[in-house]
């Protein structure tokens, strides 16, 4: 699978790479094998008892519509982000990458937030937008007298969330952008404005090319973000309000296991999102290996 | 020689302190009510010399259980855990893991009779053959609260607060015809204005007592009482008379800032009204519609309670029992009610607090209190008691919010809580049985 | 003629003016967009809670800044009493705990893989790999459980070690490595260096760049954890800000002091910015070179 020069030694590979090995077996198999065991099982919290119940956990879970709304609802705000998040930054990046004046300052600016967590920006937003606390909502309501109440408001909700999720992964997608801008010829681009190629055809026709590792890396993170990282901002804003629309699937997996205590059921959850992202990751994976050995 | 003496003096505490049995106690209580907790373990702690009670923050009500549950699976509890009120039948259930409060006394031989308790508190933690399970600790119970200075702009008289629900709507509307931005909101829907409803009324809120005579109970709070109040609810908030504020006691916001007149919450949250209101304020009871017999019942209670867990040494028990006699005197009740806000547990330390003349300054306490003790209670107003209580309130917040956004009707929201509830309640049925 | 040339020099002057300040305009509003809320909890940070609380909220910056976060640093909310300098030791441990630890074992194991041929290697390939992007939140529940039958929960180990699973700086490294010519390997091997000295002082000095970008992504990430603590911290004297800053602004029955949240909230952000700002430029780099 590599080309590179490889060494002879019969312990010492395995002594490099046991640790890694060793905090893979313990924090990610093991648990993932209690998951799928636990899944089989109604359980009482304190561990007393421990009735076998076959596939009900996930039976009951694929045929309760609620859970497939989760479905939706996460793979809708996963998608809105990824979209809105991406275009914004790329835009900002091809600016930022030109020739200009105070680039290194715009650049710090853009690239800085990347250190803001996804707590941290729920938390910023809920506190704009509470209809309760936040200034903006008082001036959405007063100043604009929009029926500000994302509470009942599923629309609204989403909304806010989608913003909130998507400034914070602004900064992110910037970084990358602009490394993989970065790696673009500048001469190859100065040729095509010789020859007099419009800015969009320089765009579509030459760096966009150029980028697509960059895109498709950022595809692949950014739907990974939208669907299980923003748990935070969830956790923060709506808590899965109105009724429990907004309730993506990371988030009920943490609601059924920890608040509610339905371990069964949580278990179940855990394991249908590890094997979504273990196809994700596959997916991802065969396509960098082919881009790298040719 | 003075420090030679000081040697011995610290090696003599040392061995004092070996010889003593330290009990654990987890809690989840903040701020000054946390520092209360550990004033009055202090003050067992120098009361005697066999014992030493030792409280630990665990977090809020779900991190200090998850915390027990854990401790407990690994073999290590704590003595003493604070649960909130949603986990008493998990723990009840939990047969295995708990040790009741009323075995624990017996087994120490420790004079105690659990008629001290006011009532309802009792009851909410007993048997109902009046077998008391866990110890009462921070107790509390919804009220009304109203905002003096907007009753006066609205030419409402302050001292005179609505005492039925009819009456109630009128004066909501009015506040918010004077200009307020609403009339009314509520914290805690399911906890208020159907847990504490119901008992109010001297309605079923589940069957089998509400829990307390088994596990083969279902929710029946769909009557079409229930189904009225909250088509009034309903109706107000699209007039913007009723302003929904969120889940829990997210409200609170609206009524401090002076947007709504009338606002109801746990008489745990006195302190913070206090704080944060820049108006006068008023506490009053419940409203109660009059066409229904026997309303006003009495209402129910909230907050916490201390649970026992088994598998500890036992010299460690007869501490927790010296403990939980310890803290139910009066004088130890009293001032728990004083500093923090919670009721005192026992008849006792409310008298002693009366006749200290605290209500004279403090109204608003002795409201909530004389509400728990306005009638003996009735199987519908002893407490809840269901399994996956947690997730039963969840749906009924949920449905809540549907009903408002205009998605379910009142009358098919109440029948889907009711609904999904009782699936709950097989489960746990189904798990425990 | 001569006034049509005029117009039309107007007109591309005009249109150079515009090409000019276009990027200047498109990035202001987006340097606008990212900091005016960041502007609004820094405000905030400076009001007493009962003014943040009156609806509408002042704009400006209030008198009571340095009280606020006088208070914030050195005692915390009246809530929780947990001052931010004790959570931010936590974070900083969590962080460097997580970002150092996963560099060391992930330049190891990379190496392996990629510089050793052994009869296991495809099999530790895969079983590495199959963590690449999994995300904690997703095996949250059953890594708790074992975490609590480990008898891990409030310490750093438990904080920390679980978040070393993931497979991206394996990943990365072994990108970068299978893009070194192997002659150096060869020639360093002819010169009689163990395979362990070739790793010390040439492989690992050659890595720096990609390093100092993995450090800056996993200083981030793990300054940036919160679900995991949140479940496995219940001692104060081991939150970290994150929680601190969920912990203050929840609570039934007590006050909520929002100006310190937010102050702790600016405060949260300041360490990991600055790791970004500092190190801006290697990171960046980093980034092209293994991302080509």
């Amino acid at each position: 699978m590599s080309k590179q020069y490889e060494f002879k030694a019969p312990i010492l590979p395995y002594i490099l790479v046991l640790p890694q090995m060793v905090i893979v077996f313990i924090f990610f198999f093991w648990p993932a094998a209690q998951a799928i065991l636990q899944s089989f099982y109604l359980q009482d919290p304190f561990g007393g008892r421990m009735i076998f119940v076959g596939f009900q956990n996930y039976s009951r879970l694929l045929a309760d519509p609620d859970y497939w709304q989760s479905f939706t609802v996460s793979t809708a705000f996963a998608v809105c982000i990824t979209v809105g998040a991406m275009t914004i930054s790329l835009f900002l990046a091809i600016q930022a990458n030109k020739k200009i004046r105070f680039a290194s300052f715009y650049k710090t600016m853009l690239i800085w937030p990347y250190a803001v967590s996804t707590l941290v920006a729920g938390a910023i937003w809920l506190f704009m937008f509470n209809p309760n606390v936040g200034v903006i909502a008082y001036m959405l309501k007063h100043t604009f007298h929009v029926d500000w109440q994302y509470l009942l408001n599923f629309n609204q909700a989403f909304l806010l969330l989608t913003l909130a999720a998507t400034w914070k992964q602004l900064a992110y997608n910037f970084v990358f952008f602009l490394a993989g801008l970065q790696s673009v010829p500048a001469t190859l681009i100065e040729a095509a404005e010789i020859d007099g190629a419009s800015p969009s055809t320089r765009f579509w026709k030459i760096i966009f090319p150029m980028l697509s590792p960059t895109t498709f890396y950022l595809l692949v993170m950014n739907l990974v973000y939208g669907f299980f990282e923003t748990f935070p901002i969830i956790h923060q804003i709506t808590q899965g309000a109105p009724g429990k629309s907004t309730g993506i699937l990371v988030y009920k997996v943490w609601r059924d296991g920890v608040i509610n205590l339905d371990l069964g059921s949580s278990a179940a959850q855990s394991v249908i999102l590890m094997i979504m992202v273990i196809l994700l990751t596959v997916f991802q994976f065969r396509f960098i290996e082919r881009r790298v050995t040719y | 020689m003075k420090r030679v003496i000081l040697l011995m003096a610290v090696l003599l505490m040392a061995v004092g302190a070996y010889a003593q049995t330290t009990v654990e106690f987890w809690h989840a209580m903040t701020g000054h009510n946390g520092e209360m907790v550990q004033v009055i373990a202090d003050k067992f702690n120098a009361s005697q010399k066999d014992y030493k009670v030792v409280p630990v923050y665990k977090g809020s009500y779900v991190d200090t259980m998850n915390a027990g549950i854990a401790a407990f699976r690994a073999g290590n509890p704590p003595a003493i855990i604070q649960v909130y009120e949603v986990g008493t039948a998990t723990m009840m259930a939990a047969k295995n893991a708990i040790k009741p409060v009323y075995q624990l006394m017996a087994e120490n031989n420790m004079k105690w009779d659990p008629n001290m308790y006011i009532p309802t508190i009792k009851s909410y933690y007993s048997t109902s053959d009046g077998r008391m399970l866990s110890m009462p600790f921070n107790s509390s119970t919804a009220v009304m609260y109203y905002n003096k200075d907007a009753f006066r702009k609205a030419g409402l008289d302050p001292e005179k607060p609505p005492v039925t629900w009819p009456e109630f709507f009128e004066v909501a509307k009015k506040l918010k015809a004077s200009g307020m931005e609403g009339g009314f909101t509520t914290n805690w829907i399911s906890w208020i204005q159907l847990e504490n409803f119901s008992a109010w009324h001297n309605l079923p809120f589940g069957t089998r007592s509400n829990g307390f005579d088994g596990l083969d109970t279902q929710l029946v709070f769909n009557s079409p009482i229930h189904v009225r109040h909250f088509q009034n609810m309903y109706d107000l908030s699209k007039t913007g008379v009723f302003i929904y504020g969120g889940r829990e006691n997210k409200a609170n916001p609206l009524f401090t800032s002076g947007r709504v007149g009338l606002h109801f919450e746990s008489i745990g949250g006195y302190g913070n009204m206090k704080a944060n209101c820049k108006f006068e304020f008023g506490v009053a009871r419940l409203p109660y519609y009059p066409d229904v017999p026997g309303a006003p019942q009495n209402s129910i209670i909230g907050g916490a309670s201390l649970w026992v867990f088994n598998g500890r040494p036992q010299a460690e028990y007869k501490g927790v029992a010296e403990f939980f006699n310890f803290i139910s005197q009066p004088e130890i009740q009293s001032l728990w009610h004083k500093e923090t806000g919670y009721l005192p547990i026992t008849n006792a330390a409310y008298e002693l607090t009366k006749s200290e003349g605290y209500y004279k300054t403090n109204p608003g306490l002795e409201v909530a209190i004389k509400q728990l003790l306005n009638k003996a209670p009735t199987a519908n107003s002893m407490g809840i008691r269901f399994g996956n209580f947690q997730i039963i309130r969840e749906i009924e917040d949920q449905v809540w919010e549907d009903i408002l956004a205009g998605k379910i009707s009142v009358k098919d929201g109440l029948d889907k809580m009711v609904r999904d509830g009782n699936k709950t309640l097989r489960e746990f049925e189904k798990l425990y049985k | 003629m001569a006034e049509l040339t005029h117009n039309s020099n107007k007109a591309a002057h005009r249109a150079k003016l515009i090409r000019r300040t276009f990027p200047h305009i498109m990035l202001w509003i987006g340097i606008a967009i990212i900091v005016f809320p960041i502007y609004f909890i820094f405000s905030a940070s400076s009001h007493t809670s009962a003014e943040i609380l009156a609806a509408p909220m002042p704009l400006n910056i209030g008198p009571h800044l340095i009280e606020n976060y006088r208070q914030a640093l050195f005692e915390g909310t009246k809530n929780m009493g947990t001052p931010v300098l004790t959570m931010m030791k936590n974070s900083l441990i969590m962080a460097l705990g997580i970002s150092i630890g996963k560099i060391v074992v992930s330049l190891m194991a990379a190496f392996a893989i990629v510089y050793f041929k052994f009869p296991l290697r495809n099999f530790c390939f895969w079983t590495i790999f199959i963590t690449l992007m999994l995300p904690v939140e997703v095996r949250i529940m059953p890594t708790y459980k074992v975490i609590s039958d480990l008898g891990m929960l409030n310490t750093y180990a438990g904080l920390i070690l679980p978040m070393i699973v993931s497979a991206t700086a394996v990943f990365l490294f072994r990108q970068f490595f299978m893009s070194i010519p192997r002659e150096i390997a060869e020639a360093s091997q002819i010169d009689g260096a163990t395979p362990m000295e070739f790793f010390s002082h040439i492989l690992v000095p050659m890595t720096r760049t990609p390093v100092a970008a993995m450090f800056v992504i996993q200083f981030i990430y793990g300054w940036n954890q919160y679900l995991w603590p949140l479940l496995i911290t219940t001692k104060p004297e081991f939150y970290t800000l994150l929680i601190g800053i969920n912990r203050m602004m929840s609570g039934a029955d007590v006050q909520i002091e929002w100006q310190i949240a937010m102050a702790t909230t600016l405060l949260a952000m300041l360490p990991p910015v600055l790791v970004v700002v500092i190190m801006q430029k290697q990171f960046i780099a980093g980034m092209t070179e293994t991302e080509k």
